[in-house]
């Protein structure tokens, strides 16, 4: 008899789970219903949490004013953890169950691409908030993204490498998955800009030393600047190690080191470092008739001011996809998938937190070269270059 | 000894029954994926038990073997134009071999080295998915071919569903079967006395060895359906977490029984979908049934369950 009271707490969660599940099922059918998975928790969580913030808190503000042409956002989130067969999984449960009408998420270029099959075949739009341009190329018919390309980030180096004259470089690349890839652009797109690559060498991410690589770009005579695609802790110590045996020409980052923490981690070696990244981080620094000015301060300061933490360029790319769909939607003037998929495609002069928006039939992310800013580093701190506007 | 027969028919005939009802009260293709996920970890869950619950072993790198069976299907048809199904057969035999050469020294030791050279093996088997990016994809994973059967595509949860369950009925039918074939003596003599199974002339090495090898290859054939449903694999497949949950799903249900590993399989695939609802607690809740069913169930639903409701003989 004691054995058989020992089910009862389980009977009991049991029970709780499918009265729990019955409740969050319930919603009214003239909703418009946004699906969302996204990496909120494990390794990509630095990408996912400021994404999943950021949608709650703007479809909550739309709803406040009203909703769209009178009926409200319900927003179905699911954490994939990272995991592309869990993200598929859920992206079979948004197409199914939940019967969504566009999906805003997949955090990682893995996830997305998991996904983008289901959407696909389902018919609902997909706009991704992943870097690889590999979503977008070949372009298939109901997915999208808003974050720019790493190509994207290369040629904007390579703009000012070229304006400035030092179109003889070096370049020390990490070997994770962003360094790899950002280093194969910039091979690919090199000649575009009349730039030549007389030195590449390269570092894996666990690395505490980049000195002998960096001796050899020294040594190789006629280099005029080098660029280090890379991303985390391996280019603020490529940075220490440059300025430690006194490399004289100027130093390129990547995108990938946007962030304070970088600064942090490299002290004042990072003066007078340049790099691409987006007008999010220099906000306030922006001239009063830049078109993205209003957007880029307003959600700066809303995001700041809910959740108490700074802003990242991640939140960011969720934030423009969000309001792409919106204003297709507003457009389409219902939520119907297909219709809704067509005017996304039609966006144009769509002013975003990533830059403006163009999208066309054979562009599926719609964002040119003004999409970045070139930073320079100044006394630990982030500012627009001379000659970028 | 008939007795014992029943038990084995019973467990197979209730898991055929269960994969042929479900369907009639699944409401969309949503349902069927779920379910067909259930019974492609619940292979690799049985193939794990053969070797945690008779050799007494763990393997906490048990998803390297599953990445090996994945991505033989991504990149034997898309860089040698070899055929799917041949290539999950390759993807068996270089998962046995690999297990061979870990488990042939190791297994000679006493004690829990295996878990230990598996854990290594299973990191290993993850960086060179993740770093070989030429061959794998990199860390972004890499599409993988779909599979044909007399020019009909199999495509769709629904397919799979049958194919997956199709397959778990045979895994498990041979994983059964086993008990009684004579490495499957000679394992559940091991099981109960190491010294006495070694004393009646059982070469205890090479029996855990064997168990080991059924494991690794139960865990691949996994990997490639998984692989080869999902259309899409990354290096995710190998990581340690998911070793940790092939464990999770043998503990759960209850060491040394084959319909435990497949309930267990049930549970951990099944509860994260209705989890959701808890949002940002879902782990914390994923967590604790977990611990809820070790402490009130000590030895696993399915051996637990079965000492509840068996005839009291004495």
């Amino acid at each position: 008899m004691t054995k058989r009271f020992r089910l009862l707490p389980l009977l009991a969660a049991g029970a709780a789970l499918t009265v729990a599940t019955a409740a969050g099922e319930r919603a009214v059918a003239q909703d418009i219903k946004i699906g969302s998975v996204l990496s909120a928790t494990g390794p990509a969580s630095f990408l996912g949490a400021p994404e999943e913030k950021t949608l709650r808190l703007y479809v909550d503000t739309i709803n406040a004013e009203g909703g769209i042409l009178g009926k409200k956002l319900v927003l179905v989130v699911y954490d994939d953890g990272g995991d592309p067969s869990k993200a598929r999984t859920f992206a079979g449960r948004l197409v199914d169950e939940d019967r969504v009408t566009a999906m805003v998420g997949g955090t990682t270029s893995g996830t997305s691409l998991a996904m983008a099959p289901i959407f696909e075949d389902a018919r609902v739009p997909f706009i991704s908030l992943a870097g690889a341009v590999e979503i977008i190329e070949p372009v298939r018919k109901y997915v999208f993204k808003t974050p720019h390309t790493d190509r994207m980030a290369c040629e904007k180096i390579f703009g000012d490498l070229k304006a400035r004259g030092l179109v003889k470089i070096g370049m020390i690349s990490g070997t994770d998955a962003f360094g790899k890839s950002m280093r194969e652009q910039c091979l690919k797109v090199a000649d575009k800009y009349g730039v030549t690559i007389l030195a590449d060498e390269s570092y894996s991410a666990q690395d505490s030393d980049m000195t002998p690589q960096l001796t050899n770009i020294k040594n190789t005579p006629g280099i005029q600047a080098v660029v280090n695609p890379g991303f985390g802790q391996g280019p603020a110590i490529v940075t220490r190690d440059y300025r430690q045996i006194g490399v004289a020409v100027p130093l390129y980052e990547s995108h990938g080191v946007a962030s304070k923490s970088y600064i942090q981690l490299a002290g004042p070696a990072a003066d007078g470092v340049r790099l691409p990244a987006a007008a999010l981080l220099v906000a306030e620094q922006l001239p009063k008739d830049d078109a993205q000015r209003p957007v880029v301060v307003g959600y700066k300061q809303t995001y700041e001011k809910a959740t108490g933490e700074p802003v990242s360029t991640f939140g960011g790319h969720a934030y423009d996809g969000l309001f792409i769909l919106v204003d297709a939607m507003k457009r389409a003037g219902g939520a119907d998938p297909t219709k809704v998929r067509d005017e996304i495609e039609k966006t144009t002069h769509f002013t975003g937190t990533g830059g403006m928006f163009n999208m066309s039939p054979t562009d599926h992310l719609g964002l040119d070269l003004s999409a970045f800013r070139m930073l320079e580093i100044r006394n630990g701190d982030w500012y627009l270059a001379q000659g970028d506007r | 000894m008939r007795a014992l027969l029943s038990a084995r028919w019973v467990t197979l005939g209730v898991l055929c029954l269960v994969i042929a009802a479900l369907p009639l009260v699944f409401p969309s293709s949503y349902y069927y994926r779920v379910a067909a996920l259930v019974w492609i970890s619940a292979i690799a869950a049985v193939g794990l038990n053969i070797l945690m619950g008779y050799a007494g072993q763990v393997s906490l790198g048990h998803a390297g073997f599953l990445g090996i069976g994945a991505y033989a299907v991504a990149i034997g048809p898309a860089r040698f134009g070899l055929n799917s199904w041949l290539c999950i057969l390759l993807g068996a035999l270089l998962s046995a071999a690999l297990a061979w050469l870990v488990g042939r020294t190791i297994l000679r030791l006493r004690g829990h080295y295996l878990a230990i050279a598996t854990l290594g093996f299973g990191f290993l088997i993850a960086l060179v998915l993740a770093n070989e990016a030429r061959w794998t994809g990199g860390p972004d994973g890499t599409p993988v071919a779909r599979v044909s059967v007399a020019g009909f595509r199999l495509a769709g949860p629904v397919t799979w569903y049958w194919l997956s369950g199709a397959l778990l009925a045979l895994g498990t039918a041979l994983a059964l079967n086993l008990e009684d074939s004579s490495v499957g003596r000679a394992l559940r003599a091991l099981h109960d006395s190491e010294i006495a199974a070694a004393l009646a002339g059982i070469d205890v090495a090479r029996c855990k060895l064997w168990a080991f090898i059924i494991a690794a290859v139960y865990a691949s054939v996994a990997g490639s359906m998984l692989a080869l449903f999902d259309g899409f694999v990354t290096p995710d497949v190998a990581s340690f977490l998911r070793s940790i949950d092939l464990v999770a799903m043998v503990v759960v249900g209850g060491i040394g029984s084959s319909a435990g590993s497949i309930l267990g399989a049930g549970l951990l695939v099944t509860l994260p979908q209705f989890l959701t609802v808890f949002a940002e607690y879902e782990q914390i809740a994923l967590g604790l049934i977990i611990m809820l069913v070790m402490i009130f169930l000590r030895r696993g639903i399915v051996p637990t369950a079965q000492q509840l409701f068996a005839p009291r003989r004495r």
